[in-house]
């Protein structure tokens, strides 16, 4: 194969994997439900059903981290680097959900169950909330300049900089930025809802609860999810020409969703699926499977989204400080070496997806009940 | 420059920091991994409950220890990024390969089948559950792989050449990273002194056990297997630790010298068995670098070297150059420093020559730079060197963990012997007060040789971050000094939490267990 078309077979793998993890933060959804449940069964049913699935997600998120690193190295280096407190603050809103889930109730935990269902609460809505973030820095641009040539300058030997003196906190007061960010928060908690109403089971109480916040959690989603939309789809994007050259294209990601058709159309039947899962739950209250319909909605949507964000000549990452230092799938990769061992590697991504599927086929064929949660001796 | 020299410093330490308390949880993962599969595997076979029971308690402390170990390792994928940026594109190439395979490989294999060890045991059946078990351990291992290679790599760079027209390392040979030979001793090393770690704590606690006189059989029981996974751990770690000290010797000799505060070397070199540095010492003066010690005639050639007769550079060996007779007859040598940095500057420029020439197209210029590029590029990173004496890792903390690990890991061999010998042959040994206390006093005995084992690995390889070719000065973000200050507090503040956190849950469940018969 082609260093361009690994480039392209890389890039999917990422958005693969991107859309996967949006998917799962319907943990990081759930756990924000969690701090203001009142009732003692449905919190534990709540914590014990999240709890089974979180390292899921952030097995994930770490995965993407490092695919992210080994196929396009420029972006880590430079992103990471530069929006410092960014990537710092999402690092630390998801070490402290890695404990939380083992420690809340153990004896001896020092700061006590609340303390660590706050971190959770934490994790759920600054992890969503600073990692749509970031994403959106890669749409709407980011303040880096590259010089690999400072490689051989003694004095100041490193190749990205960046421009901002708040290292990646002025994302956070970005309009767009913050849109999507609780664009991600708002999906998270309306999956949460979905998946709890589907893995608990037995208790009417909390059928009830989790349909109702679906129902709030899809509304408000649905309104900023348009919004951002509207957002995206008037924003320019950067095209990057042969030579590598950079330009700014009016409208660059709707006329990509147009230009590559076949992810509008992953896109439109995205939307479709989410929207027919929240009406279905909404209209036929004894169906509690939506998560299946807006888990792969999701799945598509953000797919399409990583598609026109780093497809069709587009810059993944803008520099609003100097647009030619702006990052593509061409520019920032790992050479075709690389990318080629990675790709052997990536054949056994179906093995993995597949074992994780019967594995929790096993586990999941009978819904969480009061009986289990009251039973079991590891608990959360 | 001052700020890049405190940029540096803050990122270390933060590294430092992270790597500390992220080994404080890795190898009890590996090693307790180990010994609940054998537990498992055991109430598999036997059916008998007894050892279902005790599967399920080693579990709870496993489970406890991993989480922790989860929530650390995360930092240090980042800190890749976010403190050490050139470094990150410097070697992207290669480095982030091993990272995403062992996020692929390992890290799902482990949080999907630890989810059925925990949650399973009325929702699959024995055999599964057995394997998912065995699973959880081997992605463990798998895990460790993975992360070692990638470490042993900045140790001894291989299977990668510098592209001038990327500014970068790339990768040429992924067998040549995969299975070069630090790899390999590296991951042996580390997994196997995992099992000893394991085998100490599950004997240690076993001990509280006695020490509360309860819990007998099950003790007896753990102090067993735990014996043997940690004796095997440890003879095997021994075994390897001793091919890692000749591969320092060959690829990373300035780290030998420190760990053996050694600045004049000689043929056939003596090894400091025990000793105490002089603090005044340095490479300015001519003072003897032992206020005292107690020497091993020709133990650091043969350590280093296999053979008696063999040569082993000190400090000044290596700052000064050296040619030399060996006491086979053979001829050895090497460039000073001062030669290293004037020919790392000389490759250095000539990268830049030919980045300009590429520029304006003048291909003659262009191919003159790329010769005197390859010709010295095994010295690139000395050209950021101002002063030989800034390749000198610190001598001290070196010299000083390697024999805490040494002098412990003796230690823990006649632990493992007197222990195992204990239950097979003299159980009323183990009803004394003072053995339970040397079993329990041991656990943090084998922390503090484990962490010793990585300061001498990663204190004694600096002030590089890729031997040779990148020192750590060069490797970091540009970020202000104040912003890597502020995050190292802060993850004091989280690590002081979570490992004080830690280590009471966990005395408080074993404290508990200790209240009942956990076998019943």
């Amino acid at each position: 194969m082609t260093l361009s078309a690994l480039q392209t077979y890389w890039w999917l793998l990422i958005s693969v994997l991107g859309a996967l993890l949006v998917f799962l933060l319907f943990v990081q959804g759930g756990q924000t439900m969690l701090l203001f449940q009142k009732n003692g069964m449905a919190r534990q049913m709540t914590v014990n059903s999240l709890g089974r699935k979180w390292e899921l997600t952030f097995t994930t998120l770490v995965v993407f981290g490092g695919a992210f690193f080994a196929s396009f190295p420029l972006f880590y280096s430079t992103s990471f680097g530069g929006a410092y407190w960014l990537w710092m603050l999402i690092l630390v809103s998801f070490v402290i959900q890695a404990f939380s889930y083992e420690f809340r109730r153990k004896p001896g935990n020092i700061f006590g169950t609340r303390f660590y269902d706050l971190l959770l609460f934490i994790n759920g809505c600054f992890g969503c909330v600073l990692l749509g973030v970031a994403v959106g820095t890669m749409f709407f641009g980011a303040d880096f300049v590259v010089e690999k040539g400072n490689l051989v300058n003694g004095s100041a030997p490193v190749i990205s900089s960046w421009t901002s003196p708040l290292h990646g906190l002025e994302a956070v007061f970005s309009f767009p930025c913050l849109l999507l960010g609780f664009t991600v928060l708002y999906l998270a908690r309306m999956q949460g809802s979905f998946y709890l109403l589907n893995n608990l089971s037995g208790d009417a109480v909390v059928t009830s609860h989790y349909r109702r916040t679906m129902i709030l959690n899809s509304g408000i989603f649905l309104v900023l999810f348009l919004t951002f939309l509207a957002v995206l789809f008037t924003a320019d994007g950067y095209e990057y020409a042969a030579d590598g050259t950079v330009s700014a294209v009016q409208y660059k990601y709707f006329m990509n969703l147009i230009d590559m058709w076949w992810f509008g159309a992953l896109f439109l039947i995205g939307v479709l699926l989410v929207l027919y899962a929240i009406f279905a739950a909404i209209f036929k209250p004894s169906k509690t499977n939506g998560i299946w319909f807006t888990g792969v909605g999701t799945f598509l949507v953000i797919l399409s989204l990583f598609a026109i964000l780093g497809y069709n000549n587009t810059c993944y990452y803008p520099s609003v400080a100097d647009v030619n230092s702006s990052l593509n799938i061409a520019n920032s990769s790992s050479t075709l070496f690389t990318l080629e061992v990675m790709s052997w590697v990536s054949l056994f991504i179906p093995v993995v997806l597949i074992y994780i599927w019967y594995v929790w086929r096993k586990m999941d064929s009978k819904p969480i009940t009061p009986a289990e949660v009251l039973e079991d001796d590891h608990l959360y | 420059m001052n700020d890049l020299m405190s940029v540096v410093d803050w990122s270390r330490a933060q590294f430092a920091l992270t790597a500390m308390v992220h080994w404080l949880f890795v190898p009890l993962t590996i090693g307790l991994s180990l010994i609940v599969a054998l537990m498992e595997t055991m109430y598999y076979r036997t059916k008998l409950e007894k050892w279902k029971k005790l599967t399920k308690f080693w579990m709870l402390l496993f489970g406890i220890n991993f989480a922790c170990g989860v929530a650390t390792g995360i930092i240090l994928e980042f800190e890749f990024g976010t403190n050490w940026s050139n470094y990150s594109w410097f070697v992207g190439d290669i480095f982030g390969a091993p990272l995403a395979i062992e996020g692929i490989f390992a890290f799902f294999m482990e949080s999907t089948f630890i989810a059925v060890m925990f949650f399973g045991w009325n929702k699959v059946s024995k055999g599964f559950h057995l394997a998912a078990t065995w699973l959880t351990a081997f992605g463990v291992v798998l895990s460790a792989l993975w992360i070692l290679v990638a470490n042993a790599w900045m140790q001894y760079p291989a299977g990668m050449e510098f592209d001038p027209d990327q500014m970068r390392n790339v990768m040429v040979n992924f067998g040549d990273v995969v299975f070069s030979p630090v790899a390999m001793n590296k991951f042996f090393h580390t997994v196997f002194s995992g099992w000893t770690l394991g085998g100490v704590f599950v004997v240690g606690v076993s001990c509280f056990m006695l020490f509360r006189k309860s819990n007998r059989e099950a003790a007896m029981m753990s102090i067993k297997l735990g014996g043997w996974v940690g004796l095997i751990g440890l003879i095997l770690t021994m075994y390897t630790g001793d091919g890692s000290a000749v591969q320092v010797s060959r690829y990373q000799p300035m780290k030998l010298a420190a760990m053996e505060g050694l600045y004049d070397g000689s043929v056939g070199q003596d090894l400091v068995g025990f000793g105490v540095l002089n603090p005044s010492k340095s490479l300015d003066n001519t003072e003897d670098p032992m206020v005292f010690s107690i020497d091993i005639p020709y133990g650091l050639s043969i350590l280093a070297n296999h053979d008696a007769n063999s040569f082993v550079p000190g400090i000044n060996d290596l700052i000064n150059g050296y040619t030399i007779v060996d006491g086979n007859g053979e001829t050895v040598t090497d460039l000073s420093y001062n030669e290293k940095i004037q020919l790392g500057k000389k490759a250095q420029e000539a990268l830049a020559v030919y980045q300009a020439a590429t520029e304006r197209g003048d291909e003659k210029a262009r191919e003159e730079a790329l010769e005197t590029l390859r010709a010295n590029y095994q010295y690139f990173g000395y050209g950021y060197f101002s002063d030989p004496s800034q390749g000198v890792p610190p001598v001290g903390l070196t010299f000083y963990s390697f024999r805490v690990m040494v002098m412990g890991g003796g230690y823990l061999l006649l632990f493992f012997i007197v222990a195992l010998f204990c239950v097979y042959k003299k159980q009323t040994w183990l009803d004394k007060r003072w053995v339970h206390w040397i079993g329990i006093l041991s656990i943090p005995v084998v922390w503090m040789v484990s962490e010793a084992g990585w300061i001498v690995a990663e204190v004694g390889r600096q002030p590089w971050v890729i031997q040779d070719l990148m020192p750590a000065r060069a490797a970091i973000s540009a970020i202000q000094a104040s912003s890597v200050q502020i995050t190292f507090w802060m993850f004091v503040v989280i690590f002081l939490g979570l490992v004080i956190a830690d280590i009471s849950i966990l005395c408080r469940e074993i404290s508990k267990a200790s209240k009942k018969e956990i076998l019943k």
